[in-house]
């Protein structure tokens, strides 16, 4: 194994460093950022075009919004309608309050198929878990299947994106991962020759791993069926040859009816990769004999999601159909890419779920990670108000931090303090301008533009200068002036 | 010769930081709506909508910011906020302020007073009616949609219809125009390298229209690019719409930066 960087993402919210200075070895990083910026802004050109040619858009986000959050007020209801037809098809539905209970369980259904390797179909459940390093460590070899994921584990790289997981990654670092691992010297960066590659790779895995696990894009509470959507096959080759599927899925993604499919499979291709449709949509439900797997386990986690789930304002948050638009359309994300985030869920939708998993004990910089510009909640499928969410989150953080002595005189905290006994009357905020005025004009240069100032100010000043503040206030203009009645000046 | 609209009274709430740092623009507030008939008032006492306390976390010192504001501006017949961002703030966040913290007397006062509420924009094309301000301003300029504008408050085609009435100027597009320029408010301090990185992409758009001017309905987006502008001698400023829509052939009014 080659040794770890120092600069190495840390995708695990309760050890990465908070988004500030997470972002700092990012940011000095061209090809990162290039690579970032030139895959968002192809998604986004192909999602936009084609949300533009469906006239009932809205109507669609509108329906989808409403089923999930009926979903989410009748959620127990679901899941245990959910777990009876899962069970009466023939499945094995397991419940897991967090991470640990989650991975024991799948340990355990693996030890009992004596299994020492897995083939993996694209999860972000798994991610949220760390369930490949806790295989590993329990001695089963797992190995993804999806294109993207393959190019992680093998290049021992984070993944940064949830659709599109690396989308940081160009094709000849591809190559160089896959010549260096497969141990092909003479292999071209030619994507038919990288595809190759890729899938004689692949082709041992499928035909001699008898076991698999997947994650959800929905259950079907109706049916008790499972449904997912992916671009290359290689999940549907994970449903067909192997002997046992174990699906992990948050308990956040079932849906009423199999009809409620209709709405979300529009909006969830449209919206992730911009397409009219996904060329692999894979629904099944239970065990059929003599077709596909014979043993079926769903582990439903809860992980966090059922206290998001009490609160109001913050249970929104479960909505989401990870479709990734609103990191797509981010414009902190495109500048950032999602190793930042310090979690698998990066971008506007990360920033909000992932201090919420850590039930606000951990990554309480994310929710501050946005500038509030609204272009999130625009484009999400099933409207998530993603700023108010943040907005929330922000003033649970401030609750939490303005208690601690620590805090006390921290530029932020005092400022706003101070900030605040000005704005509650006007001859204290015009004190403050007086005052004001007088303490930048020490920083204000002849030109009348302030190039330097201290400490917080100093963050400003770092790349942008600050006009000096002129000489009279407006509403000081507007008293020396007085009121003109429009019938005078006529 | 332009003509007066029928008599209309209005109250400025200038916000707490165009009266600091850009009173030219609301002189050039005043100089507009006076020319069109509008008889001003200018409240002593206002201070701040409470913005940055609420996008902050600070939900309490917001809560009393907004409460004041609504109680001071109660009997006002139109008021009218040269600030996009602050008008998004009393519309978006009051609301659930005033659920959380508030009583239903305050509650009604809002509800009565929002309808009353407009941006400037607003007031121009939807209250007064007009397009056509008399403005004359001989640049070439460019528009940024401020994302509180475009999305907060769907200012929509209201700022084109009256930048395409202003004679003598040239409108270059901007490419990007729906993509924030990394201010954030409190953001641009707390994530000061991420809101470099957003404004350094922001400027080339910017700066690539050629444009001697770049406008938009809220000054605190055009301190973050006016600011860059300056420290980079990018060879342009900013100035509020105000200012543009104020300024005419015999009177034409000085830019901010």
């Amino acid at each position: 194994m080659r040794p770890v960087a120092s600069d190495h993402p840390v995708l695990d919210p309760r050890f990465a460093p908070p988004f500030p200075q997470a972002v700092l070895p990012v940011l000095r990083n061209p090809q990162l950022r290039k690579n970032v910026a030139h895959a968002i802004d192809v998604i986004q050109a192909k999602r936009a075009k084609l949300v533009a040619e469906k006239t009932d858009w809205q109507e669609l986000r509108s329906a989808a919004a409403a089923t999930r959050m009926h979903v989410l007020e009748n959620l127990g209801a679901y899941l245990e309608l959910f777990e009876v037809r899962c069970t009466a098809a023939g499945g094995t539905v397991h419940w897991a309050a967090d991470a640990a209970e989650a991975r024991q369980i799948i340990l355990g259904i693996l030890r009992h198929e004596n299994a020492s390797e897995v083939i993996k179909i694209k999860t972000m459940t798994s991610g949220e878990i760390q369930l490949n390093p806790f295989l590993e460590a329990n001695g089963v070899s797992a190995y993804e299947t999806d294109l993207a994921e393959i190019i992680l584990q093998l290049g021992e790289l984070e993944p940064s994106h949830i659709v599109v997981p690396a989308l940081h990654i160009n094709r000849s670092q591809v190559r160089e991962i896959f010549a260096r691992r497969m141990g092909l010297k003479d292999l071209s960066d030619d994507p038919k020759e990288l595809t190759n590659a890729a899938r004689t790779y692949l082709r041992k895995k499928f035909l001699t791993i008898p076991t698999a696990i997947s994650g959800a894009n929905f259950l079907v509470a109706e049916t008790g069926g499972v449904a997912i959507v992916e671009s290359e096959g290689n999940g549907r080759m994970c449903l067909t040859l192997p002997q046992t599927m174990i699906t992990l899925a948050g308990i956040e993604k079932v849906l009423p009816r199999f009809q409620d499919l209709e709405v979300m499979l529009q909006l969830l291709a449209r919206s992730a990769t911009g397409e009219r449709m996904n060329p692999y949509t894979s629904l099944w439900t239970g065990v059929t004999p003599g077709d596909g797997p014979q043993r079926f386990h769903v582990v439903l986690l809860d992980n966090g999601r059922s206290s998001i789930l009490a609160k109001a304002k913050e249970r929104q948050t479960l909505k989401c159909i990870r479709c990734a638009a609103c990191m797509n359309t981010c414009p902190v994300y495109r500048q950032t890419g999602g190793h930042a985030y310090g979690s698998v869920y990066p971008g506007p939708i990360g920033a909000i779920l992932t201090p919420q998993l850590m039930q606000m004990h951990h990554a309480q910089s994310l929710p501050y990670a946005s500038s509030l510009c609204g272009a999130c909640y625009e484009v999400c499928p099933v409207k998530i108000n993603i700023p108010e969410v943040l907005l929330e989150l922000r003033s649970q953080v401030v609750n939490q931090e303005r208690r601690h002595f620590s805090r006390f005189f921290d530029p932020m905290y005092l400022g706003l303090r101070i900030a605040s006994f000005i704005f509650a009357s006007a001859w204290s905020f015009h004190a403050a301008q007086f005052f004001g005025r007088i303490g930048l004009g020490l920083f204000t240069r002849k030109d009348g533009w302030i190039h330097s100032l201290p400490s917080t100010g100093g963050k400003w000043t770092q790349t942008r200068d600050l006009r000096g503040l002129p000489g009279q206030t407006f509403h000081g203009w507007w008293a020396a002036r007085g009121p003109r009645p429009s019938k005078e000046t006529k | 010769m332009l003509k007066p609209v029928s008599y209309m009274r209005a109250s400025l709430f200038i916000t707490c930081y165009n009266d600091t740092l850009y009173p030219e623009t609301g002189r050039a507030v005043v100089r507009l709506l006076e020319k069109l008939g509008v008889e001003l008032d200018f409240h002593p006492k206002q201070t701040c909508c409470g913005q940055m306390h609420a996008n902050t976390g600070f939900r309490g010192e917001a809560f009393s910011q907004a409460k004041r504001l609504v109680r001071l501006y109660r009997d006002a017949e139109n008021v009218v906020v040269p600030s996009s961002s602050c008008v998004a703030m009393m519309r978006d966040q009051y609301p659930g302020l005033i659920e959380e913290l508030g009583n239903e007397e305050l509650r009604r006062d809002y509800a009565a007073l929002m309808p009353r509420v407009f941006e400037l924009s607003e007031f121009l094309i939807d209250r007064l009616k007009v397009e056509d301000v008399g403005a004359y301003f001989p640049h070439r300029v460019t528009y940024h949609a401020s994302c509180h504008g475009l999305r907060g408050i769907a200012l929509g085609e209201r700022p084109w219809r009256l930048m395409a009435k202003v004679r003598g100027m040239t409108l270059v597009p901007l490419s990007n125009i729906d993509r924030c320029c990394g201010f954030g408010g409190t953001f641009s301090v707390k994530n000061a390298e991420v809101s470099s990185a957003m404004l350094a992409v922001k400027l080339q758009d910017v700066v690539s229209t050629g444009a001697e001017y770049c406008t938009a309905l809220d000054n605190s987006c055009l301190m973050h690019l006016g600011g860059a502008m300056h420290r980079q001698y990018a060879g342009m400023k900013t100035i509020h719409l105000a200012q543009i829509l104020a300024s005419t052939e015999d009177s034409p009014v000085e830019a901010t930066a």
